[in-house]
């Protein structure tokens, strides 16, 4: 029964995620890309850390996707039918694929990185107390250094986003 | 394999949904009636049914209370012409209504609204309740964008993208406004986690309104925005886009729309009464006076209900009685005001929370 529901999820997320950037419609990208996460979030349910499903589905579905949503809207792409993608970035893609799959590969042909028995995660993270405390002792560093990055890129995003003075007419909650 | 378990549960889940769905039917005649008695008139009085209505008093009485209305709504939007204006984009079209309800009915299902020895009354207890509440009910936005997009229309296509704006900027707010009642809530010790069922137990004898009036009020206010109630109803500001996401739709699909907004305000309004107003717990001091087994059960879901009940009456209280804000100053309060607000409050509640942990303790 587990081992039917893995199966029909990643392959929903795979299908959707492929979808994703197969399709013509930015809107339709956006729709499989929600699809997709929720697959994932649906996966977590399934290695019972359910604050991770929750946190996939609040963050990324709930919020980044609406964000896109909007950009999409606003921008109103009429001429996406048109767009060709270029051969470098078709054959980029292509390599970034080939390698990424001879990695994943390799690693199940030496069984070196195959699924270990019983995870000790499996049952810490399922409850959110023992994962917030993981995160703020053991893994108090690369949580912090996360936050750090994140603010480095919004930082970023304000200083492009507002070249010179005079450009700082166009924000996106005014319509 | 045994079904029963599975049956069990769907059984639960089927009377659990009828239930709601009969509370949000029932919301709309509130609606109409408060509106009616703040307006001074009558609301509706006139349904009748073929076989109560000549009752001698009683079929009056219940004509006159309206009582059949939602009976009527209901027919009429299933047996309404269903148009399909010839310029939308068809599968969205439909999908979009579909969205926009699912998500609202999906919540209930951990939602506590009673207690029977010691054990919680809800389809699922689980230890993050409340973060599946914010995450289900945040999918729910893209029903009114879609539609608003899909429509291929100017003023449905405004609607939409105010919703979308609205909805990202109240969430944060909304997020943030919950944890002060969260960090209260979990002593060191207790197991409360983020479970529902436990911010409940832990105000058997104060309720949280009481130490923390702020983050009521700022849930309270970004759950008006989160539900697109007035003041906060600019997805679909009649006076200025028609109506706004759903001005292309018609019949059920508009029902769907309807019914999901007002499941929204009841599931609201008891994640309200849950979090701040001691959920079924009797009064401040006097925690939980009902009797053990089936009576007790009964009794303090129809105090839960009572509560809930008075958050959806001052729900149509405040929209019949405050006017529409301006889109402006609808994103001024969210960001430039209950952002800060929420933040410092949860930073307030944290630096308390650690004096009085360290130093009094």
């Amino acid at each position: 029964m587990e081992d039917i529901l893995f199966y029909i999820f990643a392959a929903g997320t795979l299908l959707s995620a492929f979808l994703m950037v197969a399709s013509r419609n930015p809107v339709n990208s956006a729709m499989f890309l929600i699809v997709s996460f929720v697959g994932i979030a649906a996966l977590f349910v399934m290695l019972e850390s359910y604050f991770l499903a929750v946190i996939q589905v609040l963050v990324y579905a709930g919020a980044v996707v609406v964000l896109f949503l909007f950009i999409i809207m606003l921008l109103d792409v009429e001429d996406s039918d048109k767009i060709r993608p270029k051969i470098f970035t078709i054959v980029a893609g292509g390599l970034a694929f080939a390698l990424l799959a001879i990695g994943v590969l390799g690693l199940f042909a030496s069984g070196a990185g195959g699924p270990e028995p019983e995870l000790p995660m499996r049952t810490a993270a399922s409850l959110s107390r023992n994962f917030g405390y993981q995160l703020f002792t053991k893994y108090m560093l690369p949580f912090q250094m996360i936050g750090f990055l994140l603010l480095a890129a919004m930082v970023g995003v304000i200083y492009i986003s507002k070249k010179g003075p005079t450009a700082s007419s166009d924000e996106p909650e005014k319509e | 394999m045994n079904y029963l378990p599975i049956l069990i549960a769907l059984l639960k889940a089927v009377i659990m949904i009828s239930v709601v769905m009969g509370i949000a039917a029932y919301a709309v005649l509130a609606e109409r009636k408060i509106a009616g008695w703040i307006q001074g008139r009558y609301g509706p009085n006139r349904t009748v049914l073929p076989f109560i209505g000549v009752i001698p008093i009683l079929g009056n009485m219940l004509t006159r209370l309206g009582i059949f209305q939602p009976v009527a709504d209901g027919l009429k939007f299933i047996f309404k012409e269903d148009p399909v204006p010839g310029h939308v984009n068809k599968f969205y079209y439909f999908l979009a209504p579909c969205v926009a309800f699912i998500p609202a009915m999906t919540t209930m299902v951990v939602l506590p609204f009673g207690e029977m020895d010691g054990v919680p009354l809800v389809l699922a207890n689980i230890d993050i309740g409340m973060l599946f509440i914010l995450a289900v009910s945040s999918l729910g936005v893209y029903g009114i964008i879609l539609a608003g997009w899909s429509a291929n229309s100017k003023y449905p296509f405004l609607g939409g993208i105010r919703a979308s704006a609205q909805m990202i900027s109240y969430e944060l707010a909304m997020g943030l406004s919950i944890l002060p009642a969260f960090l209260w809530a979990n002593a060191p010790g207790s197991e409360t986690g983020l479970s529902l069922f436990n911010v409940v137990q832990s105000q058997d004898q104060l309720w949280m309104v009481f130490w923390q009036p702020l983050s009521a009020l700022i849930f309270l206010v970004a759950l008006f925005a989160e539900t697109n109630r007035l003041p906060f109803d600019m997805p679909e500001a009649e006076t200025e886009l028609v109506s706004g996401y759903h001005t292309e739709y018609g019949s059920m699909k508009f029902g769907l729309f309807f019914v999901g907004e007002y499941t929204h305000i009841v599931i609201g309004s008891g994640v309200l009464v849950v979090l701040y107003f001691g959920g079924w717990n009797f009064l401040p001091g006097i925690p939980f006076p009902w009797p053990a087994g089936w009576a007790g059960g009964l009794l303090s879901t129809l105090w839960f209900l009572l509560k809930v009940f008075s958050v959806v009456f001052f729900f149509m209280w405040i929209r019949w009685t405050l006017p529409r804000f301006r889109y402006d100053q609808v994103m001024r309060l969210g960001w430039a005001i209950l952002l800060p607000l929420a933040l410092a409050n949860l930073v307030l509640n944290a630096i308390l929370i650690a004096l009085f942990e360290n130093w009094l303790v």
